[in-house]
């Protein structure tokens, strides 16, 4: 296998990295100057990429690509991906979903109670030196708290399952109603925004669920409420989030993700309410040694002709 | 005018309302949010001596036959000559989670009960253990201070935290608090075993007599035990080197169950890997070492302070207080094990 291209789009895992090398021929893209000439040479040999949550297979790269036979995306989201393009063409794609779903949760917890009883803000008072001089304020409960999360899948119900274990009530919004969930389902972001105080983004990116977070849901959320965005950066409208925490019509958010990452809006570096993460949802060593495991597997399934993981296409 | 407008409201009250000593150090005060005072005043006939242009000690005397409650206000020590002075008393209300602060030996001698408040704190204190925990492990602090410093643009990758689900948890005390942190992280899939005075036989969890064995089967220790002489120290070095180079620590309890210096050390050789502390020995004194540290998270002692835990304290104290006047059980007495 060692004459199949691999290109891998980014740097995502040294180990990943180390282990493809192994097996194929990789194409680091992102160490080569010139791209459109260096496609135009390897083009015949490269016949799976390798992408992320930053970068992936679009229709471009795809179109550019005459062998590509398989995509295979160390995330759970696919975004970066061009789907229709690839069923299209017959073109396999991969993800990793279940080996992250845990860390995701867990960070959405984390986030939630950061947010509210000010564990960052409180950490920077002691490293200051501030607490010698007085009290911390009081902060706010978490346990009981209404925790309404968009998108009840692999992740969302691990949140919920989590969150019950702080007495928290569950409400969701998603595409359809689940009869079998006992949690209460609400038709519409705007009235679970306006029944919840903590608000969950865990549902995937697509034309539907793009900025799903806008005004009218963060109005709805209100001055008490927190978001939580352990998504994409592209299901809220960025503008107006950093508006209403700055005007402090929203009470706080803890967020992992941002419409342009690693760029993050500068109003938001002053404000106490927030806790701002660098797209560190999956990131643990065992669940990015999973993930990298999950990639190499499904690209050997495929260049052995046996079933693939975890395909999506 | 006002000392004897006082005068008379206290001959009209002291004939209604039951008297309630509020027990504290001058520079403490009973918490305003909510109301404490305004609400027991309501339900109570309060003396407070700091309150009186009387010098304490005769303010004291002059009232001791009429006392037989009273509130110590955070950890104002409640000691056996203070109680000397107080031969009519029946019941010491404490309102921090804590009662290291209380003789607890001399209150029992003289038959007076003591109530706590710790289940008015539990959830509080559990939800920021779980905080801690989770910060720690995932490196959720370092990682905000990362990007609100500007850094990720540059740097581009933040290094990876430990996964939280499959870990061992060792609980150091398994009453209110440490039964709430054993609910929410049992959601987590994470394995729970404890160390206690005694085996809890209704517990379902793995007990360990002893500390240092209780560390050696964890990953993470989290301490919600009470301060007494034999706690004092319970995590020392041995512990600390049991528990291992991956271990991590989150006390939520008192900074002395820690051997604080050689959790310094132990921290800057590497051989525990990291810890989440809401309390220290000497606060609000940190030790300068943990404040470079990435894989430390600090609290300034908050892990009870929300408005909720407030108003559960208040209606607690009330609850207390109203049960011991009219004979009935009191609701959160400390027991003598």
């Amino acid at each position: 296998m060692e004459s199949i291209g691999v290109l891998m789009v980014c740097p995502m895992n040294s180990y990943l990295e180390h282990e493809l090398e192994k097996r194929f021929n990789l194409f680091r893209f992102w160490t080569v100057p010139e791209k459109s000439a260096f496609l135009a040479t390897n083009k015949n040999s490269i016949r799976a990429v390798v992408g992320n949550s930053s970068a992936g297979a679009d229709a471009e790269l795809i179109e550019v690509l005459p062998k590509l036979e398989i995509v295979a995306s160390f995330s759970v989201g696919l975004d970066k991906i061009d789907l229709a393009k690839c069923k299209e063409k017959g073109i396999r794609v991969t993800n990793t979903p279940d080996v992250l779903t845990d860390d995701v949760a867990d960070l959405a917890i984390g986030l939630m109670l950061a947010v509210l009883r000010k564990l960052c803000e409180s950490d920077r008072y002691v490293r200051s030196g501030k607490w010698k001089k007085g009290d911390y304020r009081l902060t706010t409960k978490f346990t009981g708290k209404k925790v309404g999360i968009i998108g009840l899948g692999r992740i969302g119900m691990a949140v919920a399952k989590r969150a019950e274990a702080f007495s928290c009530p569950i409400s969701y919004y998603s595409r359809t109603e689940k009869p079998e969930i006992k949690y209460k389902y609400y038709p519409g972001v705007v009235e679970l925004a306006a029944n919840c105080d903590i608000l969950v983004v865990a549902c995937s990116l697509t034309e539907e669920t793009l900025h799903i977070i806008n005004r009218e849901v963060i109005d709805a959320l209100g001055p008490k409420g927190v978001l939580i965005n352990v998504g994409r950066g592209p299901h809220v409208d960025e503008p107006e989030l950093v508006s209403a925490l700055v005007e402090r019509r929203l009470g706080g958010a803890g967020l992992d993700v941002f419409e342009h990452e690693p760029e993050v809006p500068e109003e938001l570096f002053g404000l106490d309410n927030l806790v701002l993460l660098p797209h560190v949802g999956s990131g643990t060593v065992e669940t990015r040694q999973a993930m990298a495991d999950l990639v190499i597997g499904n690209l050997e399934a495929h260049f052995l002709n046996k079933p693939l993981l975890t395909p999506v296409v | 005018m006002a000392t004897k407008e006082t005068d008379n409201q206290q001959q009209r009250s002291s004939q209604e309302l039951p008297v309630v000593l509020v027990n504290r150090l001058p520079s403490f005060r009973l918490p305003s949010k909510p109301p404490f005072e305004d609400d027991l005043l309501s339900h109570f006939h309060l003396l407070d001596p700091h309150d009186s242009p009387e010098p304490y000690d005769s303010f004291l005397s002059r009232h001791a036959s009429s006392i037989r409650a009273l509130i110590t206000v955070g950890t104002t020590p409640v000691t056996a000559e203070f109680l000397n002075l107080l031969p009519c008393l029946g019941l010491v209300v404490g309102t921090s989670a804590g009662l290291d602060h209380i003789d607890l030996p001399a209150c029992r001698s003289r038959g007076i009960a003591v109530t706590n408040a710790s289940s008015a704190f539990s959830e509080d204190v559990a939800d920021c253990a779980v905080g801690l925990l989770i910060d720690v492990l995932r490196r959720i602090s370092s990682a905000d201070r990362f990007v609100r410093g500007r850094m990720w643009p540059a740097k581009k990758e933040y290094p990876l935290g430990f996964k939280l689900r499959g870990k061992r948890v060792g609980i150091v005390g398994l009453g209110s608090i440490g039964s709430e942190v054993a609910t929410r992280l049992s959601a987590f899939d994470c394995s729970i075993a404890y160390s206690s005075r005694k085996k809890k036989p209704s517990v379902p969890f793995p007990f360990y007599a002893n500390v240092g064995d209780l560390a050696s089967n964890s990953d993470v220790l989290i301490l919600c035990c009470a301060l007494t002489e034999e706690t004092t120290h319970i995590v020392n070095k041995d512990v600390m080197i049991a528990l291992g180079k991956q271990g991590v620590i989150i006390n939520v309890g008192r900074g002395y169950l820690i051997d604080e210096k050689e959790l310094v050390q132990c921290l800057l050789r590497g051989e525990i890997g990291g810890a989440g502390l809401d309390v220290f020995e000497n606060e609000p004194n940190v030790p300068k070492e943990l404040l470079g540290l990435d894989n430390v998270v600090l609290s300034p002692h908050r892990a009870v302070m929300t408005p909720e835990s407030f108003e559960a304290l208040l209606q607690l104290t009330v609850a207390n207080l109203k049960a011991f006047f009219s004979n009935k059980p009191l609701l959160s007495v400390v027991s003598n094990e």
